[in-house]
């Protein structure tokens, strides 16, 4: 039987395909965004800066960084749930270029609360994910998980991959990737 | 605006819808210019720079960004209707994203609060780079209306 590998060595090489997708996008470093990871889970986190007040009397976080730090949890997941299962599969290289990250399509922030001057966190939830479009819902929030302070939902356009290449004419369509693991549903293509 | 509102109460508001917006630090953080504000109206453009960068290869502007005009400057349309609430706060923010904005262009959007209540203000916003006949994104919101 062979031994399970290091547990350095897997971290390692997860570590570094989610720096791939985070790292080198100059937005994300603006804001400061960065990700934490606990195996295949991750939450954003937006280290508060005085650049990101919308109304200083209040004070209170910009609505528009709310918005744009939910849409960048979403893409990431969106992202990292198809690097995960490439990783997992064994068939990232090393030295494999930065994957091409989805196009968002519509997204709307649904504001609860006035963000406060202070760290805010982000989990994203891939409802639906299909060859073409997906469906991604985030939380964001600040001191306590239970009071969030804005929730999104966002529809992307995921890239083409390389070596996904359509179907054949007259084949049946592939099974579609599902983050749930419930196989295909649904009726986009 | 009303038949007897008057046009001095407008021009205040927009003094101060004006002075509130270009106060803002993350609208001086992403470099936000008014271009012009009416009676429930607003026009803000936000100029290319290599830190709102979305894709590095191609240069494209994050939607985050786009995000963050469209809600300035529809915040600034509800603060400058002639209805003048004494401050708003965004409710809900929907963007469609049409295309992707030309990179190096500046992105303008211009918005409108179409409707306002005692209590909320529905507003419609577009944004566009150089090429103002295909917008970029178009968003609709909707805002609180305080009464101080």
């Amino acid at each position: 039987m062979r031994s399970p590998e290091p547990v350095q060595i897997v971290k390692a090489r997860r570590d570094a395909a989610l720096g791939r997708l985070v790292t080198g996008v100059p937005y994300l470093r603006f804001l400061g965004i960065r990700f934490d990871r606990r195996g295949d889970e991750l939450t954003a986190v937006l280290p508060y800066q005085e650049m990101m007040i919308g109304n200083p009397m209040l004070p209170a976080l910009h609505g528009g960084v709310t918005a744009a730090f939910l849409e960048v949890t979403a893409i990431i997941e969106l992202a990292w749930a198809f690097a995960w299962e490439e990783m997992e599969a064994g068939s990232t290289a090393e030295d494999a270029p930065p994957p091409r990250l989805p196009k968002t399509i519509d997204f709307t922030t649904d504001y609860l609360r006035a963000g406060l001057p202070r760290d805010a966190y982000a989990r994203a939830r891939v409802n639906r994910s299909g060859r073409r479009y997906a469906s991604v819902h985030v939380e964001a929030w600040q001191d306590n998980r239970a009071r969030l302070i804005a929730q999104g939902t966002g529809h992307f356009l995921m890239p083409n991959r390389p070596g996904a290449a359509p179907p054949a004419e007259g084949a049946p369509p592939a099974p579609e990737f599902d983050a749930r693991g419930n196989g295909p549903g649904g009726s986009d293509g | 605006m009303s038949e007897t509102g008057d046009s001095e109460g407008q021009a205040r508001r927009e003094r101060v819808a004006r002075a509130f917006i270009e106060g803002l630090p993350h609208g001086r953080a992403l470099g936000l210019k008014m271009r012009a504000i009416g009676a429930g109206t607003a026009e803000i453009v936000m100029p290319w720079h290599e830190n709102l960068v979305g894709d590095p290869s191609t240069g494209v502007i994050h939607g985050g960004a786009v995000s963050a005009l469209m809600d300035t400057t529809a915040g600034a349309a509800v603060m400058a209707h002639p209805d003048c609430p004494s401050g708003t706060a965004t409710l809900d923010l929907r963007i469609d994203y049409m295309r992707s904005a030309t990179p190096g262009q500046p992105i303008v959007a211009k918005a409108t609060c179409y409707h306002i209540t005692r209590t909320v203000a529905f507003v419609r916003a577009e944004a566009c780079d150089e090429d103002a006949d295909d917008p970029v994104a178009a968003a609709t919101a909707a805002f609180t209306v305080e009464r101080g």
